[in-house]
């Protein structure tokens, strides 16, 4: 964890995405940042205290995988699986390995998805929370081995599956491999599906391509934070496709409820119950009885 | 032969279409329309045939012949009600114990207002979650373009298979030099890193087989019909659930950095 501080990169004033609040610099209580909907300013304290939702507009800031992970765990009980793995440059594709390296630098993580076993308001799950700040949380071979071997684990042990996506799709520097991780997760998620298990999806901003055209849409539940950009295509492709604008809210989370491909919006604060409760109904994803 | 020049082959004008395949592999192939949702995606088309003596489903993404069926086939590019329509022929195919042979041909599936309406991204995941465990074989063959997510949701499959002058991508070159780059003219070298010919997929496993387009039509078609007879053959002497375990260790062993080292 030292190791990881050292190499932790602290980004501007406007993301608090970096901040970390198991690891993280602590920051003083005097720090104030500007919210870039409302551009009203709010002490960071607020701001952290209030799970990085603006307290005067709602919005909802990006945060990295660590602090959803702490937000939804119960505390202490997440144990992480294949932390270790990394990517290699399987295709010989330029500059990747720099890129890597970066990402590297820019999230303390491993690789763009941390995967594990945690219990959830007692409610023993599994669970993968995706990092936007690696690589802008793409899919490549270690993202599609590590949820595929999750979904394995969680069908063997007849556990109930949590996961927040936040993905900008599948990672181009891995060619063709990383385009068939979308087939292997959804096979993964097929079998625990067809084994009686409870998928509960968690789209977050964003969640576009590769992602939302394989396991991200494939949840028993699909659920979205407010304002989040869910989609297949991102708006820039589809304005260049098309060649005109796109309405207001095209694709955000409350589009996409209205056209009926997400079953709740829930906003940052009321996820944890949320969820718990919805465990709860699945008595926690196994032994359901059917009368 | 460089990759980009591949490339060029894969979308020339008068390459053959899905429905040349079609036509002269099957006999008696009936279209059947609709997604029973939404429409008909022309993108896509599906239907019954008779290989030799056995019935198949059939399922293509047709490009179309002249400009005013390009048009109406949208070049390929289906909606999500095209890869609907896909699925429940396959179900079909799994009701009535039917074998499933795809043909590929798209630049990938159509980016615009109504797919995403319609959930483009979730009727290809549903594909690739349904084709994952569909109790029948299924075999996909890319007859030129396979582009990314929109190729991919008909391309689950037990055996795979590329034409030699076909290319199959996570992203178009032009996409993947733009995003690089910031210039999408460089598109030749971004066909290079992309790996994405045969031989680079089937050195990586990912395709089972190149087909050799050196040969005349008629061998070429008498050779997919015999290659398609044998992977189905051989599909028949296993158990569903070796049929299934089969298909899921195929996509499970791509990529998978323990099976790597």
């Amino acid at each position: 964890m030292l190791k990881k501080n050292l190499f932790k990169k602290v980004k501007s004033s406007a993301d608090v995405s970096a901040f970390n609040k198991q690891s993280g610099p602590n920051i003083p209580d005097e720090m104030c940042l500007r919210c870039p909907s409302c551009k009203k300013m709010i002490f960071a304290s607020d701001l952290e205290e209030n799970l990085y939702v603006c307290n005067l507009c709602g919005h909802h800031f990006r945060i990295n995988a660590r602090q959803r992970i702490h937000i939804i765990a119960d505390e202490g009980s997440f144990r992480e699986q294949d932390g270790d793995l990394t990517s290699v440059n399987l295709i010989d594709f330029p500059s990747y390995e720099s890129k890597l390296k970066h990402a590297h630098l820019q999230s303390a993580e491993n690789e763009a998805v941390i995967c594990g076993f945690c219990t959830i308001g007692g409610h023993e799950t599994a669970l993968f929370v995706m990092e936007a700040n690696f690589m802008m949380g793409s899919m490549g071979t270690v993202v599609g081995e590590k949820i595929t071997h999750l979904f394995e684990g969680a069908t063997k042990r007849s556990l109930p599956m949590l996961g927040f996506a936040v993905s900008g799709g599948a990672r181009m520097q891995e060619g063709m491999y990383s385009l068939m991780q979308m087939a292997k997760t959804s096979g993964a998620v097929k079998r625990h599906s067809d084994a009686g298990n409870l998928f509960i999806s968690f789209l977050t901003d964003p969640t576009t391509g590769g992602v939302t055209a394989s396991f991200a849409m494939l949840g028993d539940i699909i659920l979205a934070e407010p304002k989040a950009l869910i989609g297949f295509a991102g708006p820039r492709v589809i304005e260049q496709t098309i060649r005109q604008k796109l309405p207001p809210g095209f694709q955000r989370a409350e589009f996409v409820l209205d056209k009926g491909f997400v079953d709740a919006i829930i906003e940052r604060k009321q996820q944890k119950e949320y969820i718990t409760k919805l465990l709860a109904m699945h008595d926690g994803g196994k032994n359901h009885v059917c009368l | 032969m460089s990759a980009y020049d591949i490339v060029n082959k894969a979308r020339e004008k008068d390459r053959l279409l899905a429905s040349d395949y079609i036509e002269a592999i099957f006999s008696d192939f009936m279209e059947m329309h609709g997604d029973r949702r939404y429409s008909d995606d022309k993108a896509v088309v599906a239907g019954i045939a008779f290989l030799d003596q056995m019935p198949v489903t059939v399922i293509s993404l047709e490009k179309g012949h002249d400009t005013n069926e390009k048009i109406m086939r949208n070049f390929a590019s289906a909606h999500p009600e095209g890869y609907r329509k896909a699925l429940r022929q396959m179900k079909l195919a799994e009701k009535f114990c039917r074998p499933v042979i795809c043909f590929v041909d798209t630049s990938g599936a159509y980016c615009g207002i109504g797919a995403e309406e319609r959930g483009q991204g979730q009727a290809i995941a549903e594909n690739l979650a349904e084709m994952m465990t569909l109790k029948v074989p299924i075999i996909s063959i890319i007859i030129s373009e396979g582009g990314s997510g929109g190729a991919l949701a008909l391309a689950v499959a037990d055996e795979v298979w590329m034409m030699e002058n076909a290319v199959y991508s996570v992203i178009s070159p032009e996409g993947c030099a733009s995003i690089l780059w910031k210039d999408s003219s460089k598109m030749a070298e971004a066909a290079e890193c992309l790996k994405l010919t045969g031989p680079d997929l089937l050195s990586f496993g990912i395709i089972d087989q190149v087909i050799s387009e050196e040969q005349s039509k008629e061998d070429l078609m008498c050779y997919i019909k015999t290659e398609l007879q044998r992977a189905i053959a051989e599909r028949r002497q296993l158990s569903q659930d070796q049929l299934l375990e089969q298909r899921y260790k195929r996509f499970r062993a791509i990529g998978n950095p323990q099976a790597q080292k």
